[in-house]
């Protein structure tokens, strides 16, 4: 069925709107980073571009060593989080009992509870543990934390692959191992990829549990930015220009893999 | 070489029994039909043996050793989807290697058996398409050779043949009989098509609710029926069934009244009914003829023209209807007034238990 024009007038209304809606902020930012720090508290649109603020950022902070951690700790993250995900997602979609929609409610429910809730519990275990400001500590948090999200787009994508296809799997000799890495994987793989990249995102930009479990040697990019919004006062530009920076990795990494994501997100893994 | 046994296969679903102990028998090399109406529990009982599903009771032996826990890779067998089940994202050769890979079979000797495989079902020029770029009766033989490849002690396949249209069915039914010759193999066979069954089958197992009502050659099944569910199940039109009265019993033969009136002659042994008592009387439907001085009298609500064959569906006063199959082309139509006569061999008599009641003569073809 074609749209009529009114039809096509109004999602190209909405569409764009939502669009600019989303993407000002990060616009508004990018464009406050090339301001001096005079005019970036006015909402100018015309000013000397400058790259002051980012040659001051760099100064002050090791740029490099917190997109570091950065990359180590959500890479980590989101392959350790995969790596329980895959079996236990498997296990509740293939081989389900009748406790498997409580389990998967239940690990939703904890993302519910407000992460400042268990930061205390969590911090002296990991003081006693001697984890705090260590990466691996980061990559476990990190990896609890998106696990409930990984199952559940895992267990979805699994249950459009037909049962049928791992039983013939099951019947040509492959153990479950064997199932799950030549059959599922290679067939739920755009849903897969989809939710690694979501996770990856989603440690990218986490910044509650970066701040408060680290101070220096782990430290990532959120920590990074944090540290421009310091007791000295506000420097929006400088703020920005770090802000920017921070995102710029993550936004570039979203561009190329964005087909990838909206295929895995939007439709079947298998059709 | 490759037997089975079945010995009380009982399975539950939580509290719900699904197969309610199952005793069989298959030898080697032969061809074994499950028959039986849709959710009786073919494919439960096809799965248990595949090792897809847990027994819950009774024991299953493949050449006399018990394999209730031994798991699905390891019995020796393969089977053939209803839905084929191809993996998707390889290629027919791939699919049909992939258990011969996971076996860790040199990929000469891999290569070897798809060709093998690919030359008896005519898929050579296909091996390199994926399986969503094939039609549906060649993904069936995609599966079929996949099957094939792992030289199997025991072919086992679920409706293979439903998703097919008519034309392909037929075609496909005959190539899985000549594979049959062809590969020397024990296949069960698992359809609710009773003409499947009837054409490919050595042996029938004819389901019903988990049990077993009866187990037989086609034409065992066809000429003497069990029971009333084997008798209405097996056939095509159905056996005219019509509840009747014993008037007269002898030494060769038991005579019944229709409730309108007729008598009909059945050669039944004597001394299995007494005079008086209810029983169904079957028909078949090539068992009855035009005959102005038959004993049944009937008018004809419809007339089906096969061409060779004539099928007339009869209403009968104070009866149930009945359907007469008649060789050739047949002038009789719609509205017309006819009696039948009864060729008395081609007739069955139940108790009211459903159990069929004994005939003098056995068929010549099932002995
Ligand atoms: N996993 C299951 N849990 C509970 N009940 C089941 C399960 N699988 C099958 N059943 C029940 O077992 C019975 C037999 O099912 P089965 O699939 O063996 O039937 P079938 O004879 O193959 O039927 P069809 O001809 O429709 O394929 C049905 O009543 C079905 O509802
Ligand atoms: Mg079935």
């Amino acid at each position: 069925m074609r749209a009529t024009p009114l039809q096509r007038l109004l999602s190209f209304i909405f569409g764009w709107g939502a669009a600019l809606l989303l993407f000002f902020p990060i616009a508004w930012m990018v464009l406050t980073s090339f301001k001096s720090e005079r005019d970036a508290t006015s909402p100018g649109l015309f000013f000397a571009p400058s790259l002051d603020s980012y040659r001051d950022v760099f100064a002050r902070a090791d740029y490099l060593s917190f997109a570091l951690n950065s990359v180590v700790i959500s890479v980590g993250g989101t392959v350790l989080a995969l790596l329980f995900a895959i079996p236990a997602a498997y296990a509740m979609a293939f081989h389900p009992t009748h406790r498997t929609r409580g389990t998967l409610l239940w690990m939703l429910s904890t993302k519910m509870l407000p992460p400042v809730g268990v930061l205390v519990p969590i911090y002296l275990l990991f003081r006693t543990a001697g984890l705090l400001d260590s990466r691996s500590g980061l990559v476990m948090i990190y990896a609890l934390m998106n696990l409930p999200i990984v199952v559940w787009m895992l267990f979805t994508f699994y249950k459009e692959v037909p049962n049928e296809i791992l039983e013939a799997g099951r019947m040509d000799g492959a153990k479950t191992a064997g199932e799950v890495w030549f059959l599922l994987l290679p067939l739920t793989l755009p849903g897969v990829a989809s939710t690694g990249l979501l996770s990856l995102i989603l440690c990218w930009n986490e910044a509650f549990w970066s701040l408060n479990l680290t101070s220096a040697g782990a430290a990532p990019l959120t920590a990074f930015i944090a540290s421009f919004s310091s007791p000295e006062g506000l420097f929006f530009a400088k703020l920005s220009a770090a802000s920017t920076m921070a995102v710029a990795p993550i936004l570039v990494f979203g561009w190329f893999s964005q087909r990838q994501l909206v295929q895995g997100l939007t439709f079947g893994a298998v059709k | 070489m490759a037997t089975l046994q079945l010995r009380d296969i009982r399975k539950s679903f939580g509290a719900f029994e699904v197969i309610k102990g199952i005793d069989l028998e298959i030898d080697d090399r032969e061809f074994v039909v499950f028959v039986g109406p849709s959710g009786c529990g073919k494919s439960t009982l096809l799965r248990m043996i595949a090792g897809l599903e847990e027994i819950t009771g009774g024991d299953l032996m493949i050449d006399g050793k018990r394999i209730n826990r031994v798991g699905p890779a390891d019995r020796g067998l393969a089977m053939v989807f209803q839905s084929y089940a191809l993996y998707p994202h390889m290629t027919v050769r791939q699919n049909m290697a992939f258990a011969l890979r996971l076996a860790r079979v040199p990929k000469a000797e891999r290569d070897r058996k798809v060709d093998e495989a690919a030359r008896i079902l005519q898929l050579e020029p296909y091996l390199e398409r994926r399986p969503k770029d094939l039609s549906g009766g060649q993904r069936q033989r995609v599966a079929i050779g996949r099957a094939i490849v792992r030289q199997p002690k025991v072919f086992l396949f679920d409706e293979p043949l439903s998703n097919l249209d008519a034309a392909l069915r037929g075609q496909m039914r005959i190539e899985l009989l000549r594979l049959h010759e062809e590969l020397n193999a024990t296949m069960i066979y698992v359809t609710h098509d009773q003409i499947e069954a009837m054409t490919m089958a050595d042996k029938i197992v004819v389901l019903q609710a988990g049990r077993v009502e009866q187990v037989g050659s086609p034409l065992e099944l066809y000429h003497h029926p069990a029971n009333l569910f084997v008798a209405g199940f097996i056939g095509s039109p159905r056996m005219n069934l019509m509840e009747a009265k014993v008037v007269e019993t002898g030494p060769t033969g038991t005579s019944v009244a229709l409730p309108s009136g007729p008598r009909i002659e059945v050669p039944i042994e004597g001394g299995t009914t007494a005079n008086g008592d209810a029983v169904t009387l079957g028909i078949r439907p090539e068992g009855l003829r035009i005959d102005p001085a038959g004993p049944i009298a009937g008018t004809v609500a419809l007339v089906e023209r096969l061409g060779g064959l004539t099928l007339l569906h009869l209403t009968i006063a104070g009866s149930e209807p009945m359907t007469v199959q008649i060789e050739g082309s047949d002038a009789t139509r719609t509205h017309d007034q006819i009696r039948l006569a009864v060729d008395p061999a081609a007739c069955h008599l139940f108790d009211q238990a459903g159990q069929a009641l004994p005939q003098h003569a056995r068929h010549p073809l099932a002995a």
